[in-house]
């Protein structure tokens, strides 16, 4: 499934905020691309930058924002685009599916008016036919009492159910990029669990690729093909699923992996990467991670070390100067 | 062990039926009307509107006298049953019921009128400033600023001095002033929805500035227009009746509640009736528009309940 040409790519994307405090870089030198039918997951801290860079991508960045680099759908850069040029691309060849559904869908509206909405913006539906196509949606989606729902208010449905009306709006257009912000966050984990299923179902009947905003490392390891782990702005591991938890390269990866809580595990102890993520107006010369890494030396506060390939591993990329070493 | 899952089952199953019975889509709206209808004072308020607006409408038709014809014998008449002036009549012998019903006819027209094209100018502009926000907004907002600072009373005068006195002229000089206030409103409003989830989600989904406008912002707009609009109605009734009093509404021999209360006011001590119909039925009618519109507030504030 992770072969072919890729349909999309980021390259040298940075974001940055203007502040009354000065400029912040949310974003640093970021790259990155999908074939069709892929799915990546995006993985790091609070303030790493994996939502700002996303946001950038779709255009909604704060008005203090600023996004270079380019950002390649099909061949067109998203980030040069005017908005009303933009808009013939969000919603239909690209779809985004927010974090919280409590706040995502319109209170005013119904469930129908909001999920046939795109379908008559960007393919000129009728109206009949666009409602005929998101009853169908729902349905496939596995929304009970789909008909019922569909004439209902946002705030009559559960939080999973919302969610899945998020993902049929999305899944409407059958964009070729669906990028979910953190999809499961808000929900709890039983919900999850069926989120997660739906969207690796999703994926393989519309072949969307699929770029998944999450902290959670379980919902990596069930649904990506490929991860990429940021951390203060930077891509700092960037590595098929399998081999990223078998065998992680960088540093703040192993401790990403054991900061998390494994069940199967012997210990009950949980390790906590030490430190705070750095403040990203101030951030450490050299390699960002350097103050909580283990493995550091005087070098690593030279420069930012590059994001080079692993000798010997296919579509593999690490920055760091002691990677693959032992603690 | 064998027996829970069974009860379990019926019990879920009737709870499920219960809650089939009244789940069709029921908006904030919806809601919010049923709160409405709970509230006495304001359903108290509504029918007294309703009462005032049939007879103002049809009252006059069902009246034996007209409201510009004299009655020969009958000048300077307190309120009396035998004489059919149930009001008692002006100077000129005209029937101060007939001409009270005129008036509240009067007046509610153009409460109505004023208050929709408050309505409609003040939610487009505020929408609009609102939801682009920057530099279009400072300056859209600006000129706000400096309709306020106008005096409005001088901004009515001078259309009447332009135009010519014509009571179309009259609904359209409050409505354009009064939609001042509204914009200030919605663009607040607009303010805070516009950083909502929801309409990032819109923008997400491809829709055009104009579109988000007129299909997400507005519909949520819709609680507090309703009540401001509601609220609003008292003040273009008193506008227009100051306007009137200082000679620049309707005319004679058509008037309205605001004329003929200055009318009264001239004669209260020797007239007194001439004041005291027309100013009550003015009275009620702001009173049950106030009651309506904090009924309203009410109902719309889901914080309340």
């Amino acid at each position: 499934m992770a072969n072919g040409t890729p349909i999309f790519a980021i390259e040298d994307l940075t974001v940055r905020f203007a502040t009354p405090e000065g400029e912040v870089s949310a974003v640093n030198g970021m790259s990155l691309s999908l074939t069709a039918g892929e799915s990546l997951a995006i993985v790091g801290e609070s303030g790493a930058g994996k939502t700002q860079a996303f946001l950038a991508v779709m255009g909604l960045l704060a008005s203090n924002g600023r996004a270079t680099g380019r950002a390649m759908l099909d061949g067109a850069d998203l980030l040069a685009m005017p908005p009303h040029e933009l808009d013939k691309y969000r919603g239909k060849d690209i779809a985004m599916v927010f974090q919280d559904p409590m706040t995502a869908l319109n209170p005013a509206l119904r469930i129908s008016r909001q999920l046939t909405e795109p379908l008559e913006v960007h393919q000129g539906y009728t109206h009949a036919d666009a409602e005929k196509r998101a009853l169908a949606m729902l349905k496939t989606l596995d929304i009970p009492d789909a008909e019922k729902r569909f004439s209902q208010y946002p705030h009559q449905l559960s939080g999973g159910m919302r969610q899945r009306v998020m993902i049929a709006m999305a899944l409407l257009c059958q964009p070729k990029l669906l990028i979910a912000d953190e999809p499961t966050t808000a929900l709890d984990v039983t919900i999850q669990a069926q989120i997660l299923e739906l969207f690796a179902d999703m994926k393989a009947r519309f072949d969307t690729a699929l770029v998944m905003i999450t902290h959670d490392l379980g919902i990596v390891a069930g649904l990506a093909d490929r991860v990429v782990v940021m951390y203060a702005g930077r891509i700092v591991e960037d590595a098929p699923v399998d081999a990223l938890f078998e065998d992680p390269q960088h540093p703040y990866t192993r401790a990403l992996l054991g900061s998390t809580p494994r069940f199967d595990a012997e210990t009950s102890e949980l390790h906590a990467i030490v430190g705070q993520p750095p403040n990203l107006q101030r951030l450490p010369p050299g390699c960002a991670f350097h103050p909580r890494c283990p493995l550091a030396i005087a070098e690593c506060t030279a420069a930012v070390p590059p994001l080079t390939p692993v000798a010997g591993q296919e579509r593999r990329m690490v920055a760091c100067i002691r990677a693959g070493e032992a603690a | 062990m064998s027996l829970l899952p069974d009860n379990r089952g019926a019990v879920a199953d009737a709870y499920d039926a219960s809650l089939d019975d009244d789940v069709s889509g029921r908006s904030l709206t919806q809601d919010a009307l049923r709160r409405f209808r709970r509230n006495r004072a304001a359903m108290g308020a509504v029918f007294m509107l309703v009462a005032l607006v049939i007879a103002a409408a049809i009252g006059p038709s069902l009246l034996p006298f007209n409201y510009e014809d004299l009655d020969w014998s009958a000048f300077r008449q307190p309120p009396s049953l035998s004489t059919g002036h149930y009001f008692g009549t002006d100077q000129n012998g005209r029937d101060i019921l007939a001409r009270t019903l005129i008036g509240t006819r009067i007046s509610l027209i153009v409460a109505l009128v004023a208050t929709a094209v408050s309505v409609v100018i003040g939610v487009c502009y505020g929408a609009v400033a609102g939801y682009l926000g920057g530099r279009i907004d400072a300056a859209m907002m600006r000129f706000v600023d400096i309709m306020y600072a106008l005096p409005y009373i001088l901004f009515v005068i001078l259309l009447m001095v332009i135009f010519g006195r014509n009571i179309v002229l009259l609904f359209v000089g409050i409505g354009a002033v009064e939609w001042l206030t509204m914009a200030r409103i919605v663009r607040g409003q607009t303010l805070s929805l516009r950083e909502r989830e929801f309409i990032e989600a819109a923008r997400a989904s491809g829709l055009k500035p104009t579109q988000i406008i007129v299909r997400h912002i507005i519909p949520n707009l819709i609680g507090p227009v309703v009540i401001f609009a509601t609220l609003t109605v008292p003040e273009v009734v008193i506008t227009e009746s100051f306007l009137s009093y200082l000679g620049f509404g309707v005319q004679e021999p058509l008037t309205s509640l605001g004329t003929l209360i200055a009318e009264g006011t001239d004669v209260i001590s020797v007239l007194p009736w001439m004041l005291w119909f027309p100013a009550s039925f003015l009275v009620a009618m702001l009173l049950s528009l106030s009651f309506i519109g904090d009924g309203l507030r009410d109902a719309f504030d889901p914080k309340d309940y």
